[in-house]
């Protein structure tokens, strides 16, 4: 460094190592911060790459209920649940919805016969500029307590080591159940005839500022019909998309959005824990399905089902799955987006 | 002709100081909550959201400033390189100060997900829904952050640097008010 009036100052050594010592620190806390040091936490992408098949993701697809068809409708909200939360979307009136049927696993060409988790996205919008997204699924409680619990568990299923999955169970018996009801559950014709329950408690916010810890499924109005298992094996590959277009074609499809209140002392927390059934119960609205519109074109498609996108209201529990599935997603969205060339729409115009 | 300053102006130092805690806070939360699953995700990302709109808003009130009250000149013996990465920096970081928020407000608008900053107060879309410019803006906030962050190191380095070994009162310029020492080399005049 030219410095002409100092030439008879000693190397500044002092000066060197403060610099040396001041940035290493920070950077090295940067460093740790950002998840690049060796550590135990997980991270979003840790787990969206656990939900990956061996062969890789699909690309330009969500990683998980890859899937889905697209519908449009309305929540016809009847007003009951505005003594639970403030939101908008419980006060009287019809809010627009863009939603989401789809189903679990990481193939978006999965035979439907094989299906063994169905799922619910939904994004509604209030005239007030609040939205509300959730995603749901048929399963009465989710497969583990924790999103680390669960990360475990998706290793350990896709473990080569036979041990790895008993090592699991024993330490998570509620796994055994999860299973028993993935294997058993009897399957309905229709994503019309399906239950979708959110698993995962929130806290609703009333006018008052009363906290109320719930739970939320949406009940379908259309009678249950059971496909027994040998039938079902013949079923088209694509006979719940194949259905629900038709049923759509034909008039509106309806779920009830049903609101459970937890009683003191309720396991908020532990989505494997189901609440007794004598809870309290709100029947919030309806979810009217009036159109369906295939994933590709159609406008769910670039929509992330965040859980935690919530309104005024409605805000997260001690239920840590909200978060890990926000951040899971984002992960996922981010990894799809950036490949939506691999997934091409066909109509043009999609550039809006 | 305008008086020459000797220092940054009092608003325009109490800005530059409570903006590098803001900043420097805002990349550890940005790097941070991008790898967690915890539930200390949603209040990071929430923390960011509202923080980073603070920024841009600060910002333009800081270069409002930098605009009226300009900034004391350089030392006159400064070497030419020096002096080249002090003015070059200065446009950088006000590029990013202002740069970055408006990114990140835009990214989201991109993939339409809501800029909610705190309970009902949500800003509204910047940018239409399109996938390939959220993907371009997020690898950009994200890169940008990063350049961001050594941007900084090399500030404070630098700071270190004319404080501790040149003493050329280019620090004091800046420094808090409290304990500043006008050195021998401050610089006065013109230049």
């Amino acid at each position: 460094m030219a410095d002409s009036s100092n030439n008879a100052r000693p190397l500044p050594l002092k000066a060197f190592a403060t610099i040396a010592a001041a940035v290493g620190f920070v950077a090295i806390a940067f460093a740790y911060t950002a998840g690049w040091l060796p550590s135990h936490r997980l991270t979003p992408k840790e787990m969206v790459r656990a939900l990956e098949p061996p062969g890789g993701p699909a690309l330009g697809h969500r990683r998980n209920h890859a899937k889905g068809i697209c519908f449009t409708g309305t929540f016809d909200a009847n007003g009951d649940g505005a003594e639970l939360s403030k939101a908008q979307v419980f006060e009287r009136g019809q809010y627009p919805v863009v939603g989401r049927f789809n189903i679990a696993g990481p193939d978006p060409h999965m035979p439907d016969p094989i299906a063994q988790v169905r799922g619910l996205g939904i994004r509604i919008l209030t005239p007030n500029g609040q939205e509300w997204r959730s995603a749901m699924i048929d399963a009465p409680v989710f497969a583990a307590p924790t999103p680390q619990a669960f990360f475990a568990f998706l290793n350990a299923a896709s473990s080569k080591d036979p041990i790895a999955f008993r090592q699991y169970s024993t330490a998570h018996p509620e796994i055994l159940r999860f299973i028993d009801w993935v294997k058993n559950h009897p399957r309905t014709e229709s994503w019309a005839e399906t239950r979708f329950n959110s698993l995962d408690s929130f806290v609703f916010i009333d006018s008052s500022g009363s906290r109320h810890i719930v739970r939320l499924s949406f009940i379908p109005q259309s009678p249950s019909v059971t496909i027994p298992p040998t039938e079902l094996a013949k079923r088209d590959p694509d006979f719940l998309e194949e259905d629900i277009a038709k049923r759509v074609g034909s008039g509106p499809q309806r779920w009830e959005l049903i609101v459970t209140i937890a009683n003191p002392g309720d396991p908020s927390a532990d989505p494997t824990k189901a609440w007794p059934a004598d809870r309290r119960t709100v029947d919030a609205g309806t979810l009217i399905v009036q159109q369906a519109v295939p994933e590709v074109d159609g406008p769910c498609r670039d929509i992330n089902y965040d859980p935690a996108v919530l309104p005024p209201g409605i805000t997260t529990s001690d239920d840590p799955f909200p978060a890990a599935r926000s951040a899971a997603y984002r992960a996922s969205y981010d990894s799809r987006i950036a490949e939506s060339s691999s997934y091409p729409r066909t109509q043009k115009g999609e550039k809006q | 002709m305008r008086a020459q300053l000797t220092r940054f102006t009092a608003p325009q130092r109490l800005l530059h100081w409570f903006m590098a805690i803001c900043i420097f806070s805002m990349l550890f939360i940005g790097i941070g909550m991008i790898s967690a699953v915890t539930p200390k995700y949603l209040t990071l990302i929430q923390i960011h959201k509202a923080l980073g709109i603070a920024i841009l808003v600060l910002a333009v009130i800081r270069l409002t400033l930098r605009i009226v009250y300009r900034a004391p000149a350089l030392p006159p013996d400064l070497p030419v390189m020096d002096r080249l990465a002090a003015v070059s920096s200065e446009y950088v970081f006000y590029a990013l100060m202002i740069g970055m928020p408006l990114i990140g407000w835009g990214m989201l608008s991109a993939s339409s997900h809501p800029v909610v900053l705190f309970g009902a107060l949500h800003l509204p879309p910047i940018l239409p829904v399109n996938p390939h410019l959220y993907t371009l803006l997020r690898r950009a906030h994200y890169c940008l952050a990063l350049m961001f962050f050594a941007l900084i190191l090399v500030h404070f380095s630098a700071m270190i640097f004319h404080k501790m070994v040149k003493d050329d009162g280019i620090f004091e310029t800046m420094a808090p008010a409290i304990g500043v020492r006008q050195t021998k080399n401050s610089v006065h005049g013109h230049d």
